[in-house]
């Protein structure tokens, strides 16, 4: 029985570690789905006094959902799904660890501890679905004494796991007292959290979910949940530690610091004229025609608009007339790890001319035209000089080198950090006004004209 | 506390450290979903959990069963739909 689960964990191990090529990633998930298979039989296989009706219910249900879920998701709202499944997750961690305490009918640290990562797991995960589906305010939702309110409600709860065994308060009123504070303590700490940040909330939930999980095998005594929690929430904080140093900020000044309140204020732009040049699409064009190179900067705006496809379409038409066309990922563009890598390869666009941050920001240099597209923090020069900026220190991408760069957003809206954008007042800059899909669909037309 | 389980913790957090440091950023989508997927095996909690004794447990077993099944099905599902289409041309 161990040995089928010693196998499971080999291949989640190889699995992962191919997920991490390109070339090999389809093979590597392929591989972890066995292993998962085999921890399924061989559980099945290992016990006679299985509710196998029962089972089939649960099995059938939950693989209908999660087909439909998986087949129906669009690319642009994989943010929303990986955000309900990690929530999942740590709902069935939480549940199995309710279970258990409903048969020993005696509370121990595990399953306090087991139940609080999960459920907070599971609440956190659905504040951020909420924000990301627009159902809740992608703004940081803040109000005085949050932080103290979210640190009485995690006070209590170590309190009440520690008081536990003296047997002053009955086990089941601080089982269920820990479940609400729980609920409460994900809700409280994602709620001030602003929609630019999600990358960052969303690799941590996901590794919580992976502790969860690694909890609760603690719990049930089982080998195969411990590894593959542990590497899920290796993995989950890897990602997590790679957004924050894509926004220079650590991970206590993400979750406190409420960025993209409603109340921050614009910091050093306040006062300053900018002078904003509106193009049309037709001129927009024409400087694309005399362009040689060209890189394109996709933002969370390309992913609102559905525009990866015709975006494709305006790179290729350009790259058929001789030009060199490259794209500009920043390691938090879109609202979660890799968001417009994945658009962008449902277009049909090679992974080769996806280009980070290191490897673009010398082009920009010898580059005619930065196209950008729904991107805004992230292209902001206040971030390498202006110290007031609350974006100051942010990597970003050096668009500003570039000959001429052509800003296409659908206002003058700032963006989620709350900062005006000293960009768009730029001598080399542009602005074509409109929403993404609008705006490409009319300068693919000009293009093909040309 | 068994000593052995919390050494297979540290021992699998270090694993998934060296494996996962490399990722390029085009996989870090799959990654997450491929790894929420593998979180999944909370479903191996869920069958034991569902066929003990006393009523309650037997419920919460099967809602824990059904948000781990949507978690494995569903993640390595759509993370298989997203590989398909990264290409190299």
């Amino acid at each position: 029985m161990n040995l089928f689960y010693l196998i499971s964990a080999i291949c989640f191990i190889l699995g992962l570690k191919r997920l991490s090529h390109p070339k090999t990633a389809r093979s590597g998930n392929f591989l972890a789905a066995l292993g998962m298979l085999i921890a399924i039989a061989a559980t099945l296989a290992s016990s006679n006094v299985l509710d196998l009706k029962l089972i089939a219910i649960g099995v059938g249900i939950g693989s209908v959902i999660g087909l439909l879920f998986a087949t129906r998701v669009q690319m642009t709202e994989m943010p929303q799904m990986v955000a309900i499944f990690n929530g999942l997750g740590g709902a069935a961690s939480a549940f199995v660890a309710s279970s258990e305490f409903f048969k020993v009918n005696d509370l121990g640290i595990i399953i306090c501890i087991s139940v609080f990562i999960g459920t907070l797991t599971f609440s956190g995960s659905f504040i951020a679905f909420g924000k990301l589906q627009g159902i809740i305010s992608g703004r940081a939702i803040t109000f005085s004494g949050q932080q103290i309110l979210n640190a009485l409600m995690f006070a209590s709860i170590v309190a009440l796991g520690s008081v536990q065994q003296l047997g002053i308060l009955p086990d089941s009123t601080i089982f269920y007292v820990i479940v609400l504070l729980a609920l409460l303590l994900g809700i409280g700490l994602t709620i001030p959290i602003g929609g630019a940040d999600m990358p960052v909330v969303i690799s941590l939930l996901n590794s919580y979910s992976g502790i969860a999980a690694a909890a609760t095998g603690f719990l049930i005594n089982n080998q195969a949940l411990i590894i593959s929690g542990s590497l899920v929430g290796a993995s989950g904080l890897i990602l997590t530690n790679i957004m924050c140093k894509g926004m220079n900020r650590s991970l206590a000044n993400v979750i406190f610091g409420a960025v993209g309140a409603e109340s921050s204020s614009g910091g050093s732009s306040d006062g300053k004229e900018m002078n904003i040049k509106s193009y049309s699409t037709t001129e927009a064009a024409m400087i694309l025609d005399a362009a040689e190179k060209i890189i394109i900067v996709p933002g969370y705006g390309l992913a609102v608009a559905q525009a990866q496809h015709v975006a494709r379409e305006v790179a290729d038409t350009l790259e058929a007339q001789g030009k060199k066309v490259l794209y500009a990922i920043h390691p938090v563009a879109g609202r979660m790890p890799g968001h417009m890598n994945v658009l962008l390869a449902e277009a049909n666009v090679s992974y080769d001319v996806l280009k980070d941050l290191d490897e673009i920001n010398p082009e920009f240099e010898d580059c005619d035209v930065a196209l950008i597209l729904g991107a805004n923090d992230v292209v902001n020069p206040a971030a390498r000089h202006d110290q007031s900026s609350p974006i100051y220190g942010m990597p970003i991408l050096n668009v500003d080198k570039s000959r001429t760069v052509i800003i296409n957003k659908r206002s003058m809206n700032p963006g989620f950090a709350g900062v005006q954008n000293e960009l768009f007042g730029y001598d080399n800059s542009i602005m074509v006004f409109g929403d993404a899909k609008d705006m490409l669909n009319d300068l693919l037309k000009e293009v093909k004209e040309l | 506390m068994d000593v052995n389980l919390i050494t297979i913790f540290i021992l699998a957090i270090f694993v998934g450290n060296e494996i996962i440091n490399k990722v390029p950023p085009t996989l870090h989508t799959p990654l997450m979903s491929g790894s929420n997927a593998i979180s999944g095996i909370a479903i191996v909690g869920a069958l034991l959990a569902i066929s003990t004794d006393g009523e309650i447990s037997t419920y919460l077993g099967l809602a824990a069963l059904i948000c781990a099944t949507i978690n494995v099905v569903g993640g390595f599902l759509v993370t298989d739909r997203m590989l398909k289409m990264f290409k190299k041309k």
